[in-house]
């Protein structure tokens, strides 16, 4: 069963804020889902290899051509914000400001 | 209008495609209001579109084989320079730079794009009430859902605001829809439709498929989506086989089987099972052979599915981090803005999914519920492999109802997944599937009959498909 402190967990490694109302509320509806997941434990799969994808594909390849990409500038405009021709962010590390 | 219609009419200049537009857009004018099909109505854009195919016609060239037809694309497909939302608050301000392939080949097959259809946050969702802009309602019975993901694709074609619509369908989000609005809904084989440029969910299982009146017009608008695409690295590369050719060759001597697994269960509302017999005898009168088939996995589709498609949405979904696309709220670090970003921009299903996925994959958890789900997903290829040994078309409901009440369903994420359960093990198993209105079920709204067929066996199909249509009462 899947515990407060598990959903703690996991919204850190995924990245979300969560705020407490939502770790109360999402905590059992997860538990529901995985509880009805858990019928799969139940299948004999000794010896069943994965499916990762439908079509058996291995390394596709294509000419090694040059062609246009995407303009820089449009990609830039439409992010949330930009600095001489980069995506800017705060800062990473300790770094001074 | 067919669509076939439509093209026939503007490519032989008997009318117009910028009045066949204005028809359109009047209804959307009139309903839109009532039905919200639509995040983006594009009505200049639409006529330009429209008057260069007219002029086209009238310079002595062909347009192509959807000359001046309306088109309403879902909206989590790039359109250049123009919102593509996917349902979401995170990707406010965004404007794609590039167009997705399946706009370009619509385009170049002379459509017009009426505008960009709402859908549940990122496809996730059997109802379209996920939206971030608000819910899609049925045109059938505006206080019922549209179904989902791709309801406002649906409602679209429903209402008359375009003749055809595109969809992706990652675990029946074109399908259910599409039986719950009484349209045809049709999920191809995985691979033959470019992905290049939809917004990716669950990468193994999306694929982009038609929407429409009729089954003629869904095999018009899949020929012209199909085919290789260099910038997709899973398109399949052999030719497209002929679908629209052989819609009428009939069904005499074709085996059809009837899953027992997703038709005679519990769930299944007794109008729909009730439509799934008659859609049977009516292809037995037509000289198929007709009868029951187990594919036991397809009951463990569901589970395999809500561990798998969550998984790779979770690693899919990463990307909106607050850098690259739309919104952004501010935090100390960068961890703290992707964080505060993400959780202000999801939705809470689109959260539930990231969560659960990322749940799935981690450290001590990945064998039990990704591993063993990938185990199932070959159980269920393989189950079907067996069955396609004996028949060539499988028949099922596509869902378990007819549509419900808005918010019937919000508060139980469970009871909300299930209405997926008969569409969802082809999406597992990579096959194509199509959804074809059969009567009515309970309170007068339409049923959805589903005839599924192995990989790349959309002539077969469309053939079954075309059959139940012409018998349908």
């Amino acid at each position: 069963m899947i515990s407060r402190e598990d959903v703690v967990h996991v919204a850190r490694l995924a990245r979300l804020a969560l705020s407490d109302a939502e770790i109360e509320a999402i905590t059992p509806e997860l538990a529901a889902i995985l509880e009805h997941a858990a019928e799969l434990s139940a299948l004999d799969t000794e010896g069943v290899p994965p499916t990762a994808h439908p079509l058996p594909l291995v390394n596709v390849f294509r000419a090694d051509v040059p062609r246009p990409g995407v303009e820089r500038d449009e990609v830039l405009a439409a992010a949330p914000q930009a600095e001489d021709g980069r995506f800017r962010v705060p800062r990473i590390l300790g770094e001074a400001p | 209008m067919s669509a076939s219609e439509i093209a026939d009419d503007v490519r032989s200049g008997r009318r117009s495609a910028r009045d066949v537009l204005e028809e359109h857009l009047a209804r959307v004018d009139e309903h839109e209001g009532e039905i919200h099909a639509f995040n983006l109505v594009l009505a200049d854009e639409a006529r330009a579109a429209a008057d260069s195919v007219d002029a086209a016609v009238g310079a002595g060239s062909d347009p192509g084989p959807l000359a001046g037809v309306p088109i309403a694309v879902k909206d989590n497909m790039a359109t250049r320079g123009i919102a593509t939302t996917c349902g979401s608050r995170i990707l406010e301000g965004w404007l794609p730079p590039y167009d997705a392939t399946v706009i370009t080949r619509l385009r170049d097959a002379g459509a017009v794009i009426v505008g960009k259809t709402n859908l549940d946050e990122f496809a996730m969702g059997s109802s379209t009430e996920n939206s971030a802009f608000g819910p899609t309602r049925n045109p059938r019975d505006p206080s019922r859902v549209a179904g989902g993901s791709s309801g406002g694709s649906a409602a679209a074609v429903a209402a008359g605001f375009a003749s055809l619509a595109i969809g992706s369908d990652t675990g029946g989000s074109i399908r259910q829809p599409a039986a719950l609005c009484g349209v045809v809904g049709m999920k191809p084989t995985y691979g033959a439709v470019s992905r290049y440029g939809l917004v990716a969910f669950a990468s193994s299982l999306d694929q982009i498929g038609p929407f429409s009146n009729s089954v003629t017009d869904a095999a018009l608008l899949l020929e012209a989506m199909w085919g290789h695409d260099p910038l997709d690295s899973t398109s399949i590369a052999q030719p497209r086989p002929a679908v629209g050719s052989v819609l009428d060759d009939g069904v005499a001597g074709l085996r059809v089987g009837v899953i027992e697994e997703l038709t005679d269960v519990d769930g299944i509302e007794p109008e729909v099972h009730a439509a799934v017999e008659a859609a049977a005898s009516a292809l037995a009168d037509a000289g198929a052979k007709v009868d029951r088939v187990s594919v036991p996995s397809t009951m463990f589709g569901l589970s395999a599915y809500y561990l798998i498609a969550p998984a790779e949405a979770s690693s899919n979904l990463a990307r909106y981090d607050g850098v690259r696309y739309g919104l952004r709220v501010d935090g100390d670090d960068v961890a703290a803005m992707n964080a505060a970003t993400r959780n202000a921009g999801f939705g809470p299903e689109v959260k539930r999914r990231i969560m659960l996925g990322t749940y799935a994959l981690s450290a001590g958890y990945y064998d039990a519920y990704y591993g063993q789900a990938q185990r199932v997903r070959t159980l269920i290829i393989r189950d079907f492999d067996r069955a396609y040994e004996q028949f060539d078309v499988l028949l099922s409901p596509t869902s378990p109802t007819v549509a419900f009440e808005l918010g019937a369903k919000t508060a139980d994420p469970l009871a909300m997944y299930l209405s997926d359960v008969c569409t969802i093990p082809t999406n597992l198993a990579g096959h194509p599937a199509i959804s074809v209105p059969f009567g009515t079920g309970a309170y007068g709204l339409p049923v959805g009959v589903q005839v599924l067929a192995p990989a790349l066996g959309e002539p077969v199909m469309f053939r079954a498909a075309r059959a139940i249509e012409r018998s349908s009462p």
